[in-house]
């Protein structure tokens, strides 16, 4: 009953699957998981905004939408039809064919992204064996559609939106890639099936996800980081910040194509929830050996909606950092550790089992951590900031 | 198979001729990428997963970045009034045509001087990985310092102003 219950999606597919005609059957099987992906994240994306709403406006001591149906619940449909009816305006001087296609391009390529993700067990549409190469190849394209929908739209704004967009997402690439590193080199695997299946084991019942080594707790922190700037969150919405750039690269955006960019940007996160989650989380697998019985997919879920609630939290917490701040310490702080850490996981891989490992790797990256810190904090003087170029 | 191929390789092409043909630099950029794009397809539908990933991240997520900030910040993205040719296209063209005559003519040539194989050799991301850390380690650290050294010599030179500046 319970591995019936963990592989539903998967019997039912080969149940729908089987009734065709053989001739059609590979085709229809793809076409149904990628039907399931293009249902079930935008379904997600609509829960979530009224999550964030909700939450955010309790973090900041308001109600928040509350006239849409019971408790507010069908604000996103409200949403929709409104995003739907609104006159779409693209202004006269924009480009307009690169206007058009700037936001198709994210969506487009965002939901690629889900190709490779294993939302349970025999839950991926390709099991490929560059799995994450591809994750992060189809990632790095996100950055051009963001540069098409700023340059585009021929405003100082969009383009200011798009060029730090840009800057951002390329300085936290390489420590996303870095982190990310670590895993592979201690699965020996590029494969996030194999990755997930890896973490999937249990020692006196606790599990053997990566976050509870040293190099994995490390490694997690610094992906979090990355990934918080890499899909423009709070506290790195420098992109979009509304108090200096109206909305960023989407200002001259209106109607559907806005809701694009807003569905782009939700489904980004979902995705690098899925791949932290799948990396340092164990991805499906249960947090306990006797919880195992709870099906796989849940747990994938869970995982990503707890992710995504500690999103909206840091978003309602934490204040907007500055440009210098931010290229600073992705390129002088996350990038080292990064690197550090790469030796470490090398270091965990060839120590051997026992208790030896868990000390030195601890010891190495707290000092390596403490000193980092410092030595950062110590070279800053507080005080007016001076400008290089601008007077 | 040859279907796929087709629409790829009309598509690479089309995308690389509308890079020379189009008269913004920015429209030409995007239209490279274009071209990038396809060339990834076209290495995945011969299953060489790991270069066509390692191309679309590569050539689409850091070069095609990198000549659109160039385009931007040198101010080359306003239109040019006249005509994009330069006057010496005409000697470009027999050049790119003679370069090409030679590489078509070594690919159908090698296709005789290679003893035919029964199956294409599957090669998996592994394989890649244990022939650059082992076999090919000293190119592999070779470039590797060239790079570094290119990226110091950049940063050296983008800093040179701070002196004489004020």
């Amino acid at each position: 009953m319970a591995t019936a219950l963990d592989q539903i999606f998967v019997i039912l597919k080969h149940w729908i699957v089987g009734v065709l005609p053989a001739a059609l059957q590979p085709l229809v099987g793809v076409v149904l998981s990628v039907v399931a992906i293009i249902a079930t994240f935008p379904a997600l994306f609509a829960l979530t905004t009224v999550l964030e709403r909700k939450g955010l406006g309790r973090i900041q001591n308001r109600i928040g939408p509350n006239r849409t149906g019971p408790y507010g619940i069908l604000q996103p449909v409200a949403d929709g039809i409104k995003s739907l009816t609104k006159e779409d305006i693209v202004p006269l001087s924009a480009d307009a064919v690169v206007h058009f296609l700037a936001p198709l391009v994210l969506v487009v390529v965002v939901f690629l992204g889900f190709a490779v993700l294993p939302m349970g067990r025999n839950m991926q549409l390709v099991d490929m064996d560059a799995g994450l190469l591809f994750f992060f190849a189809i990632g790095a394209s996100t950055e051009l559609s963001i540069f098409m929908a700023g340059w585009s739209s021929r405003n100082k704004y969009s383009l200011l939106g798009a060029m730090r967009a840009v800057a951002q997402m390329i300085s936290y690439e390489v420590p996303l890639l870095m982190s990310s590193v670590a895993v592979v080199m201690i699965t020996g695997s590029l494969s996030l099936v194999k990755i997930v299946e890896a973490q999937n084991q249990y020692t006196w019942g606790l599990p053997h996800w990566y976050i509870f080594t040293p190099w994995g707790f490390a490694g997690f922190v610094m992906f979090a980081t990355a990934a918080t700037a890499e899909t423009n969150r709070s506290p790195f919405d420098l992109p979009e910040g509304e108090s200096e750039l109206v909305a960023g690269y989407f200002t001259e955006y209106s109607g559907f194509k806005f809701a694009l960019f807003f569905l782009g940007e939700y489904l980004g996160m979902f995705s690098m929830s899925g791949l932290g989650a799948a990396l340092y989380l164990g991805g499906w697998s249960a947090p306990l050996a006797v919880l195992s019985f709870v099906p796989s997919w849940i747990w994938f879920f869970s995982k990503v909606m707890l992710s995504i609630c500690v999103f909206i939290w840091l978003r309602g917490t934490l204040p907007r950092l500055r440009q210098d701040q931010l290229m600073n310490f992705a390129w002088k702080f996350v990038l080292p550790m990064t690197l550090l850490n790469l030796l470490v996981a090398g270091l965990w891989r060839f120590l051997g089992d026992g208790w030896m490992r868990w000390v030195v790797c601890s010891a190495i990256l707290l000092i390596a951590y403490v000193i980092v810190g410092r030595a950062e904090m110590h070279r800053k003087h507080y005080g007016p900031r001076s400008y290089r170029y601008a007077e | 198979m040859t279907i796929v191929f087709w629409i790829l390789a009309a598509l690479t092409v089309a995308s690389g001729l509308t890079a020379v043909l189009l008269k913004n630099t920015v429209h030409c950029a995007l239209a490279v990428t274009g071209a990038f794009a396809g060339l990834a397809l076209l290495f995945l539908q011969l299953d060489a997963q790991f270069a066509g990933f390692a191309q679309i991240l590569v050539y689409i997520g850091a070069v095609a970045i990198l000549i659109v900030f160039a385009i931007l910040l040198t101010r080359g993205s306003e239109t040019p009034q006249g005509g994009v040719f330069s006057r010496t296209w005409l000697a470009g063209l027999c050049i790119a045509a003679a370069v090409f005559a030679v590489l078509g003519w070594a690919v159908i040539r090698s296709v005789d001087a290679l003893p035919q194989q029964a199956a294409s050799p599957a090669v998996s991301v592994m394989d890649i990985g244990n022939a650059l850390m082992g076999r090919y380690v000293l190119p592999l650290e070779i470039v590797a310092l060239l790079l570094t050294a290119a990226l110091i010599g950049a940063v050296i030179v983008a800093m040179h102003e701070k002196g004489d500046g004020k």
